[in-house]
Formats: C-alpha cells, sequence, structure tokens
C-alpha cells in the first residue's frame, strides 16, 4: 500500500502531580512512546474544562487524553472524580453526534509510572489508528 | 394521600380559582400569589404577583400561552424572602424551579407551590392572533382539549400547539402542593383543587373546605390517554432528529443559521450560570485571531463557535432540560433547539439516572447536594 499510514492527532491534558510527571519519568527513563501525544500540562485533572476537550476536537484532535492522580490521591481533594463525571457527560454527548468513546480517554497514572503512561500513549495511538481519522468536518467548526 | 375540593365554575373558571385565591390570601396563608394574569394590552397573559385579592379579578391560569418558563421568577421571588409566597405555574416550570432551588438560586420553604394541568400551550404569535379574535379563549381550549383536539395534528382552534408540550410526558404537574385540575373534568360546571403535599392540605384545612378522597373521575384515563400519545410523538419527534443529526456536520447543519444571539439560552430556566462563558471576553477574539483561523481553515463563517456554544450549553445544563420548549420559542431562526437538546438530555439524564424536577431530597447531576 502506497498510502500514507494515518498517524492520529492527541491533545493529552495531564496532571501536574501525577500523569504529567509520569511522562516525565518515562522521557528520563529512555522509553518509547508514540509522538502522537501533544501534552498540555495542567495543575489537576479537575481543571480540564469540557470546553478544552471540546475545542480540541472541533479544531482538529482525533483523540483527547486526560490523565489524573488514583482515586484518593489528588492534590486538591476531588478534583479527579470531577473529571470523571465531566468525562462520562463528555462521553454522552460527543457520542451522540458521532464522536466515539474511544477518541476521550481519561487514565489514572501516578508520578511513579512511567511504563503505564508510555503504555497508555501506545494503546491510544493503536486504537485511534483503527478508527481513523475523527470525522469532524471543517464546516462544524465554526 | 391527596383531598379533592369541587368548585363549581357556572362557565367562569377564572373567577372560581380567583375565589379561592382570595381565600388564600385573606386567611393569610400567603401573603402573595404569583399567577399569571391578563395584561391591560395585546391581551397577553403575564405572571403576575398579586397582593390585593381585588387583583385576582384578572387571573387566567390555564390561558394556553407561556410567555417565559416563571422558574426564574419564582426563583428570585423565593431568594432572601421570608413571606409565604404561593406560586400557580405548570409542569415545566414547577420542575425548572427545583432544580434552581437545588442549586441554590431559589427556596421552597415559604412556597406554596400550585400546579395546573396542562393541555399545552400556543407560541405567543398563535396566541395573540387567537385571542384577540376569540372571547374567553382559555375555556374554549380546554374544552376542545377535553374532546380529543390536536391528539393527531397539535393543531387545536385552529393554531398548532408548541411541539414541546405535544412531546411531553408531565401534563400532570409533580411535584407540587395543591394541584389545580382541569383534565378529566367539564370546566364549564368544576374545576378541581387537589390538595397534595402536607403544606397543600394545612392550607385546605385553614380555608375550611369541604373535601373527599376521590378526585373527578374521568381523569385518571384523560392523563394516561394524554400521555401515551404525547409519549409516542415524543419517539418519533427524536428518533427523526438522531438519524439526522448523529454526526458533527449534521449537527452544524441543523444550527447552520444561527445568529448566536444566545436567546436559547437567556430563554432556558436552566441554564443557571450568572453569567455566560460565551458573553465574556474568553469569546471576545481579536481581529487577528480572526484572521488566523480563516487563514488556517481557508475560510471561516462568521459569528464563530456557533457549534461550540450548543455543545457547550448541552455539557452544561442538558442534564436539567426539562423539555420547555422556550429555547425554541426564542430563537428568531426556527432552530429546533428544544428537539436538539432533548435528544442529548435524554442520554445525559440516563447516564446519570437523574429525572430533573425530582424532589430535593435528590442530588443534582452535577454533584451539588441538595439541603
Ligand atoms: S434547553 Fe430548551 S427545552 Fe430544555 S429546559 Fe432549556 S429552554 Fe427548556
Ligand atoms: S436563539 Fe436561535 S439563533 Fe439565537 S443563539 Fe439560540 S439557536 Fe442560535
Ligand atoms: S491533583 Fe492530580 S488529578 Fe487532581
Amino acid at each position: 500500500m502506497s498510502e500514507k499510514q494515518f498517524e492520529p492527532n492527541i491533545v493529552a491534558f495531564l496532571c501536574n502531580w501525577c500523569t504529567f510527571t509520569a511522562a516525565d519519568l518515562a522521557g528520563t527513563s529512555r522509553l518509547i512512546y508514540p509522538s502522537n501525544v501533544k501534552i498540555i500540562r495542567m495543575m489537576c485533572s479537575g481543571m480540564v474544562d469540557p470546553k478544552y476537550v471540546l475545542k480540541s476536537f472541533l479544531e482538529g484532535a482525533d483523540g483527547v487524553f486526560i490523565g489524573g492522580c488514583w482515586p484518593g490521591d489528588c492534590h486538591y481533594i476531588n478534583g479527579n472524580m470531577k473529571a470523571r463525571r465531566r468525562v462520562a457527560l463528555m462521553h454522552e454527548v460527543l457520542e451522540r453526534f458521532g464522536i466515539e468513546r474511544d477518541r476521550l480517554w481519561l487514565r489514572w497514572v501516578a508520578a511513579s509510572e512511567g511504563n503505564a503512561f508510555a503504555d497508555t500513549v501506545t494503546a491510544m495511538t493503536g486504537r485511534l489508528k483503527e478508527l481513523g481519522p475523527c470525522r469532524v468536518s471543517r464546516e462544524a467548526v465554526a | 394521600m391527596g383531598q379533592y375540593t369541587a368548585i363549581q365554575t357556572e362557565g367562569h373558571i377564572n373567577q372560581a380559582i380567583a375565589d379561592v385565591l382570595g381565600k388564600l390570601l385573606d386567611k393569610g396563608v400567603v401573603s402573595a400569589v404569583l399567577v399569571p394574569c391578563q395584561q391591560p394590552h395585546r391581551k397577553a397573559v403575564m405572571q403576575t404577583l398579586v397582593r390585593d385579592p381585588e387583583a385576582l379579578a384578572h387571573i387566567d391560569p390555564f390561558a394556553p400561552v407561556v410567555p417565559t418558563n416563571s422558574a426564574r421568577l419564582v426563583a428570585t421571588l423565593t431568594h432572601h424572602n421570608d413571606a409565604p409566597v404561593a406560586a400557580v405555574v405548570r409542569s415545566c416550570e414547577v420542575r425548572a424551579f427545583l432544580e434552581l432551588v437545588k442549586l441554590h438560586q431559589g427556596c421552597a420553604d415559604n412556597l406554596l407551590i400550585i400546579g395546573i394541568d396542562c393541555y399545552g400551550r400556543y407560541e405567543n404569535k398563535d396566541y395573540f392572533a387567537l385571542a384577540a379574535h376569540q372571547e374567553d379563549l382559555t375555556t374554549r381550549f380546554l374544552m376542545s382539549m377535553a374532546s380529543g383536539a390536536g391528539g393527531s395534528d397539535g393543531v387545536v382552534l385552529g393554531a398548532p400547539l408548541a411541539n414541546a408540550c405535544r412531546m411531553c410526558e408531565y401534563p400532570v404537574a409533580e411535584p407540587v402542593d395543591i394541584r389545580l385540575c382541569a383534565i378529566g373534568t367539564d370546566v364549564t360546571q368544576q374545576v378541581w383543587f387537589e390538595w397534595v403535599s402536607e403544606k397543600g392540605l394545612r392550607a385546605m384545612e385553614t380555608l375550611a373546605l369541604p373535601s373527599q378522597e376521590q378526585g373527578p373521575q374521568a381523569r385518571e384515563s384523560a392523563i394516561a390517554k394524554l400521555r401515551k400519545e404525547r409519549m409516542a410523538h415524543r419517539d418519533a419527534e427524536l428518533a427523526a432528529f438522531r438519524s439526522k443529526t448523529d454526526t458533527m456536520t449534521g449537527l452544524a447543519d441543523v444550527v447552520a443559521a444561527c445568529i448566536n444571539c444566545y436567546n436559547c439560552r437567556v430563554a432556558c430556566p436552566a441554564c443557571y450560570c450568572k453569567e455566560c462563558v460565551f458573553v465574556t471576553d474568553t469569546f471576545r477574539h481579536d481581529g487577528e485571531q480572526v484572521m488566523r483561523w480563516a487563514f488556517h481553515r481557508g475560510h471561516l463563517k462568521m459569528p464563530t463557535d456557533t457549534v461550540f456554544f450548543h455543545v457547550t450549553r448541552m455539557l452544561h445544563m442538558s442534564t436539567l432540560c426539562v423539555g420547555c420548549g422556550q429555547c425554541s420559542s426564542a430563537c428568531p431562526n426556527d432552530i429546533p433547539v428544544m428537539e436538539l437538546f432533548r435528544s442529548v438530555a435524554e442520554r445525559t439524564q440516563a447516564r446519570f439516572a437523574y429525572v430533573p424536577g425530582s424532589l430535593l431530597t435528590r442530588k443534582t447531576a452535577a454533584g451539588g447536594v441538595s439541603r
């Protein structure tokens, strides 16, 4: 096949205290993971406004990954539980308009879990390759 | 169990109801009543806060028009106000109000909620056109609904009912203190008061009205029939609407003529934010930014952020949508906002097993705890 392989665009909103640190650890440990992910550091997964996720999809993201602390470990008491509730809401609304659930991932990755971070990004990239490009058309952006 | 009192109307339903509301004021059960009243101009019927029993001469609670969902009016009335008041409202208004209470924007403690049966409403302009030519439109409307008008095509006395009402599964207001029953009774003869809650029953005792355990005979079956028709219509409408909007492109098509006036969210009783983010600086883009988008995409529809606005509003309040249809009524460009929001709300409300308007002891979908 001569067609260029589809490389998904993943926007990742990572909590500074856990998943972002895990990404750092993955790097310093020389772990290899797909370069499809573009990381945005947040102070807490509970700070990820649904608008950020929506805007990402409207601007051409194929997937969005939110990384937070394990339940009970959030530095702001329960930001991660709020993130979980919002993701459930977003799954319902986005899927209503044809954006599959598997394009929005929420995962708990602790600061020490560099491996888990690399694995998650690898798995998500693979899954998005199966799904193909997100069909949000340019017309829908406005 | 509730108690019922039949009130003889002798052809004058408003006067019969006014007598009872007047007693609520006279006996000090409440110090004011919020009730739809005929206004001196254009036959408009607006919620009016009545303090003087004389003014009850103008009430018209069953007028088939809802100029605005009263939830926010009742919320305003009960916020920082300890005086007992009664509010005469419909099902969609009660349910939206209770959501505002859960969000601490209103208070039900000193409120006597009088829910009226609802056969549906007209759009405002249709109501004005009809009311201009018909004497006692309210009674004629109730009579023709009781005889089964509007069941198939939604047209009553020559004008269509609001689609939201044709899709509404709640013709009877719930939860309320007192219910004003018009379904299943001949309103030229009688209307019925149902004393539902503790508060309602206390009011009944204070008014020393005779009561019985039986309501109007034909009521249960009439309500069941109405609900069945409406739910069938709802399912058909939502199925058709879902199939044309199952992609973002389909959504963009439906809101293509939207001018971002935000009338829909101003009219929405469930849009609870004090300041909508879409009117803040976040969305007051610089020319340079707009140019960058146009450059990046090749073209840019303006105003921008239309799909962004609608989907964000869904994320904010679809769990609270009561299906009142005020959004569609307020839209200058006939965008089916209600159908859009109900088609999302059915999913989000199911996900959280949440029924907006459910009793105050339940948590809100957003996780806020009530009382
Ligand atoms: S979204 Fe529309 S139908 Fe739903 S509560 Fe708001 S105004 Fe009523
Ligand atoms: S009222 Fe209609 S035109 Fe105005 S923002 Fe809502 S959908 Fe758009
Ligand atoms: S601090 Fe990490 S999720 Fe809240």
